[in-house]
């Protein structure tokens, strides 16, 4: 086993070996512009993009033609939300998310709001899913777009994506998904799930990163977007720029690899996640999983440590890659916006820590980082005030804390 | 976030972690902080009665390695010195000892409060035990 041990695939994964291969000869000899159509190098690159886009297709049981390439989901997210919002301007100014959205559609988002769009943030249940009646209720005849994600990054909790996109269909709304955490993890299938655009990435399925796509449904509704960016007209006008063809063999390749192997990755995954928490469970009191267990994606695991600060779990656990939703470990200095949408207090967030377990993950590395985690959570439990007044039988919330 | 050696050193081997007796009379307990916040410390001096010298001094805190740190060093600086030379320790000693970047100052700041708590305690306690023991020695002076 070779340390350090990373657990931090919702971050990013390690680019599958397979994918770079496919990859490689498209840096070198392979080298056209896909859009050069009067010559061999053109046409072999426009090939190339053309199996990338049927691979991407067939993943999620969409047609070729309906995927459009980008630098990533960011983009992805951008290009969707406002390009919808230009583009059906007229028929209404109102869109709907969620609390929970990663921030490529919450700031997204607020740029529209400054620009007279109006904007319904749903709350979420404390088991991380919206609540349906909700989401009914928020529409309205102004709601021209619903944005929500397949499955949360920090969570893993997956949404009841194909009901959302059915109410969304019955009402004549568009819908959006981000599905970078979800596609190539779970079956995603836009027809059956009700999707009319949905975001995707490489660099969360094993694929290069700065390579996306975006799904945009053709026929029943024909959905049409603004793009977001001038230029040569690329990608039936939505998005312009020259194609990043290595990126995007390498996006084609990711998500054929996955398409044929989540079935038993899936299995694989969920046994490790399911034997990380046994033996967390086993070896520790007082731990508290963050999210709906039953509506998760196989590989996430998140887990507060009552009374241990995140970051200095980190700092105890310094060979094994994973995060924290500890005020500390984040740029902004706050505690993750998402477990505090659950209604988890700042202390619970504050103790969060979480796991992406991924492809390349093995049962030896899942024993060393429980063992090792039981291990640091309980010394830094002998370290804790909280812990001993605890044990001490005393309720934390009814103390006078001299807040800073 | 690259930590200090010196941080490093105080997270890995912590000094003085435990708890004093609180309800004795030459004890002082400070706890500061909220977890809210995400720091939490709690910080024990113990003064001789005789010589007015902290004795012995604990820590236990819930927060970063930083703040850990901070509190760590707190209780190896307490002892040995009496209260008042105790109240001069300030959070700048404790940034510049464990090279603290900006945005772990709030740490040793509440390091310096949990030394100050403890030792107001301490006082206060003194004050009230001083009080309390009033009217014995006026006995004993008269017999
Ligand atoms: C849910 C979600 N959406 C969007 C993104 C952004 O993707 P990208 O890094 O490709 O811009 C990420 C990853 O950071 C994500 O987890």
């Amino acid at each position: 086993m070779k340390l350090p041990i990373y657990l931090d695939n919702h971050a990013t994964t390690r680019m599958d070996p397979r994918v770079l291969d496919a990859m490689l000869p498209y840096f070198t000899e392979l080298y056209g512009n896909a859009a050069s159509r009067n010559h061999e190098f053109g046409w072999a690159a426009e090939v190339a993009v053309d199996k990338a886009r049927k691979q991407i297709a067939d993943l999620i049981g969409a047609t070729p033609k309906e995927i459009i390439f980008t630098s990533g989901a960011t983009e992805s997210n951008n290009l969707a939300i406002k390009g919808v919002a230009e583009m059906y301007a007229e028929k209404g100014n109102h869109i709907i998310t969620a609390a929970t959205e990663h921030k490529a559609v919450l700031d997204t988002c607020k740029k529209l709001e400054k620009g007279g769009c109006r904007v319904t943030y749903l709350p979420l249940k404390a088991d991380g899913l919206i609540d349906l009646d909700m989401l009914r209720e928020s529409i309205t005849d102004k709601t021209i777009l619903v944005t929500i994600m397949y499955a949360n990054n920090e969570i893993g909790v997956i949404q009841p994506i194909a009901e959302i996109g059915k109410i969304c269909r019955e009402r004549g709304v568009l819908f959006h998904t981000d599905a970078v955490q979800a596609a190539g993890k779970i079956p995603v299938d836009v027809n059956k799930d009700n999707i009319d655009i949905m975001s995707i990435t490489g660099h969360k399925l094993y694929g290069p990163k700065g390579v996306g796509a975006l799904y945009v449904r053709r026929k029943g509704p024909r959905v049409q977007i603004t793009a977001q960016m001038d230029g040569g007209g690329h990608e039936r006008g939505m998005r312009s720029g020259t194609l990043n063809v290595p990126g995007i063999v390498g996006l084609g390749e990711a998500c054929e690899l996955a398409r044929k192997e989540m079935p038993e990755e899936s299995k694989r995954m969920a046994f490790l996640r399911d034997k990380l928490r046994a033996k967390l469970e086993a070896g520790l009191d007082e731990v508290f999983i963050n999210g709906s267990m039953e509506h998760r994606l196989p590989g996430n695991l998140n887990m507060s440590f009552l009374y241990v600060e995140g970051e200095s779990l980190l700092m105890g656990i310094n060979d094994v890659a994973v995060s924290s939703g500890s005020a500390c470990t984040s740029a902004t200095l706050e505690p993750s916006y998402v477990l505090k949408a659950l209604g988890l207090g700042d202390d619970l967030a504050h103790s969060s820590i979480r796991f992406g377990i991924g492809r390349f993950s093995t049962e030896e590395e899942i024993d060393y980082v429980a063992d090792k985690l039981v291990d640091v959570v309980s010394k830094l439990r002998e370290l804790s005030p909280l812990y001993e007044m605890v044990k001490e039988g005393i309720d934390l919330s009814t103390v006078q804390w001299a807040a800073h | 976030m690259a930590y200090s050696d010196k941080v490093l050193d105080h997270y890995n081997n912590p000094r003085n972690v435990g708890s004093l007796d609180k309800k004795a009379a030459n004890v002082g307990t400070g706890m500061v902080g909220a977890p809210e916040c995400g720091d939490v410390m709690k910080l024990q001096i113990r003064v001789n009665d005789e010589s007015g010298i902290i004795e012995d001094a604990k820590f236990k805190t819930f927060g970063c390695g930083s703040a850990i740190a901070s509190s760590s060093l707190a209780t190896e600086w307490l002892k040995g010195k009496t209260v008042d030379e105790a109240l001069r320790i300030k959070n700048t000693d404790i940034v510049n000892e464990l090279a603290l970047p900006p945005v772990k100052i709030h740490c040793s700041v509440l390091a310096e409060d949990a030394i100050k708590a403890a030792i107001s305690d301490y006082r206060t306690k003194q004050v009230a035990s001083v009080s309390a023991k009033q009217p014995e020695l006026v006995g004993q002076l008269v017999a």
